[in-house]
């Protein structure tokens, strides 16, 4: 191997590939029944994280970063003055087993810019992932990208040997995909969002009846959307988000902060910061779609079509609804203590338990290891002391942000488009 | 006062809480070998690993726990801290004190304790699991040492086995002084002791042991690593929170 050669790729082409946020090998559960390398057991391991703070879990690479379209934020466009290069299909597997066996991975997470056609680079990509599982038996993590456009055919091998299969919206909209990437088609990426998640569907129901049915994308399909980049509001993402999730049952969405990379003027100018705060908001808001059972409705309407970026859309919606409080810790319903700001899942199953022992007061809730000084506003509990008074939103919202560790260190980032 | 001194094994230890039910002793503690110091006003008592005994205690444990909590009085004694003894010694009168499974009353603080130290070493447990890093050597071995804050060793063993399957791999704690081996022939984990040689008695072997390849692979990762992060993102607090600063002496791509 002419290592010089191979770690000049690899820095080219996992700096290509960085933009993509998806870390997750989570969601699959492949056993190492064949005495070959590697396992997953669902749960999924970060290995590592970068400076920024992100895991990295999986070897995230282009094969190529060649690419024949000009989608304006991407670093990869056929316009864009960078160097270019593209690994062969045996130096992936190779770096992909090498690296596993280290201990430094839990798989590959593999995508590609589109060179010659959709079909031969799809292919490509598929006969990554079947030298892996076939030549070297390896069960670990693979995500592939389906590129847009691509034959059917091609796309159910993917799913056959990846755990995850996606393809990125990238755009919240069709305006904007129009817009800064004018080559590509809306339908081409919704298409095999329909198509997997058909195929999905129709494997877990086999699996039911027969067990040794073939896998198929176990793990599910995930999109990324890039926030900061294009117009849209958070009420417009998240309708977008909501929309995946329950037509075509997307395992996750993920929402990336625009990074600047370009003097377009249609985009964001270098120098422009990362919208950190506003994309740390909308992966809340996520978290309470998914596993807080709020509608899209109750966290933002286009009446007010952007999160609050000083308080989490939680609180936010707890101070919006004060007349739902303050709960009874010792009665209130499973559902809505999950809605108690400060208390996350573990909390509310721990305070469910628990209270089947004893009446809980301030001494047994301190020792859950929830944010007390913050659900205090909004819960009573046994042996009070004091009772909540009656409280105006607009006072309890400054006395968090003031109690808060973080309060002071929010800057209110500047919208580009209000 | 009675002292109920065992040979510092989790098996010596459910003796010794056999023998305390035996014994019908109310005012009593249970030591370690090595941390034991004679009192005054008190008598001492050397309990001898008894494997009958201790399954006794461990199996009258199952039938009251879940599975799941019964494994966290193991993973718990594994924490070695100072007052585990007592801590577990009070949560397991509490749980046979009970008719009903005690395990999420957690408005009690043996309950709450417990839970506590387990996930302590739960935690210690995955991060093995996700920061060491192996070294091919010249035999075709892959190995890593580690100096984990708690013992385990003992429970990272299943998820090596299943992962590696197809390679020869061990992991020494180098703090206690064993570790464990895998043949990829036998397909068994054995237990082993090395008297390390001085050059090798370090987190990263020297180059001259290692495998033609291994520090291409280790440059490539570090190459790596450092591609993948996006600078107007850094974000070093947060880098920190999730890699403590003392884990770094393990990732290949923390090392200069």
């Amino acid at each position: 191997m002419d290592w010089e050669r191979v770690r000049e790729k690899l820095e080219i082409l996992a700096d290509a590939a960085k933009y993509d946020v998806s870390c997750s090998s989570s969601g699959s559960k492949r056993a190492n029944s064949a005495k070959g390398l590697g396992n997953t057991t669902g749960t999924g391991i970060c290995h590592t994280y970068t400076e920024d703070g992100r895991c990295v879990s999986l070897l995230k690479i282009l094969l190529t970063n060649f690419c024949l379209y000009d989608c304006l934020y991407c670093v990869s466009r056929r316009s864009n003055d960078i160097k270019r290069a593209a690994f062969t299909v045996s130096e992936a597997v190779d770096l992909t087993m090498h690296f596993y066996r280290r201990n430094y991975i839990e798989g590959l997470f593999l995508s590609s810019g589109i060179f010659k056609n959709a079909d031969y680079t799809m292919e490509r990509l598929v006969r990554v992932a079947r030298t892996l599982r076939i030549d070297h038996k390896f069960n670990g993590y693979i995500h592939l990208k389906t590129i847009p456009g691509c034959d059917d055919d091609l796309m159910r091998q993917a799913a056959l040997y990846a755990d995850r299969v996606s393809i990125n919206l990238e755009m919240p909209t069709e305006a904007s995909l129009k817009q800064l990437a004018p080559e590509k088609n809306h339908a081409d990426i919704i298409r095999p969002m329909k198509f997997l998640s058909e195929g999905i569907t129709v494997a877990a129901n086999e699996k039911q009846l027969v067990r040794s049915a073939p896998k198929f994308a176990p793990a599910g399909q995930s999109t990324q959307i890039v926030i900061g980049a294009s117009p849209e509001s958070d009420w417009d993402v998240m309708r977008v988000a909501d929309t995946l999730y329950r037509k075509y049952s997307l395992k996750r969405v993920y929402y990336s902060g625009y990074v600047p990379i370009s003097n377009d003027s249609r985009l964001p100018q270098m120098g422009t910061p990362v919208p950190l705060i506003r994309e740390n908001r909308l992966y809340q808001a996520d978290w309470l779609m998914r596993f807080y059972k709020f509608s899209v409705q109750e966290l933002i309407d286009p009446t007010r079509p952007h999160l609050d970026l000083d308080i989490d859309p939680k609180l936010s919606w707890a101070l919006r609804n004060l007349h739902l409080f303050p709960l009874d810790i010792n009665t209130a319903s499973y559902q809505m203590i999950l809605r108690v700001p400060g208390i996350g899942v573990g909390s509310a199953i721990k305070i469910v338990k628990a209270r089947k022992f004893k009446k809980l007061g301030w001494e047994e809730l301190k020792r859950f290891g929830m944010a007390l000084s913050r659900a205090s506003h909004f819960i009573v509990y046994s042996r009070m002391e004091t009772m909540p008074r009656d409280i105006d939103a607009s006072v309890l919202r400054e006395r968090i942000l003031g109690q808060s560790k973080y309060g002071k260190t929010i800057t209110t980032q500047q919208s580009l488009f209000t | 006062m009675t002292q109920l001194v065992y040979d510092g094994t989790f098996h010596g230890f459910l003796t010794s809480v056999f023998e305390s039910y035996e014994r019908k002793l109310s005012d009593f503690r249970i030591v370690r070998q090595s941390h034991f110091q004679p009192v005054l006003l008190g008598d001492a008592l050397t309990i001898v690993s008894d494997k009958a005994k201790s399954d006794r205690v461990w199996m009258g444990l199952k039938k009251k726990l879940s599975g799941h909590a019964h494994n966290n009085i193991y993973k718990a004694f594994l924490s070695e801290s100072n007052d585990i003894e007592c801590l577990l010694t009070d949560f397991i009168k509490y749980v046979f004190s009970s008719n009903t499974n005690i395990e999420s009353d957690l408005g009690d603080a043996r309950v709450v304790s417990l839970k506590k130290v387990a996930h302590q070493v739960h935690r210690e447990k995955h991060r093995m699991e996700a920061f060491v890093r192996f070294q091919r050597t010249k035999e075709d071995l892959y190995y890593a040492s580690i100096t984990p804050d708690f013992n385990v060793v003992p429970l990272i063993v299943p998820h090596f086995k299943d992962r590696y399957a197809d390679q020869h791999w061990l992991i020494y704690d180098r703090k206690r002084h064993y570790g464990i081996q895998y043949d990829c022939l036998t397909q068994q984990v054995v237990e082993v002791l090395i008297n390390f040689d001085q050059q090798a008695d370090r987190a990263f072997l020297p180059e001259s042991l290692c495998h033609e390849e291994e520090l291409e692979y280790q440059s490539l990762w570090k190459k790596y690593f450092y591609s993948v992060n996006i600078n107007p993102r850094k974000n070093t607090q947060l880098h920190v929170r999730h890699v403590p600063v003392r884990y770094w002496r393990y990732p290949t791509e923390k090392q200069a």
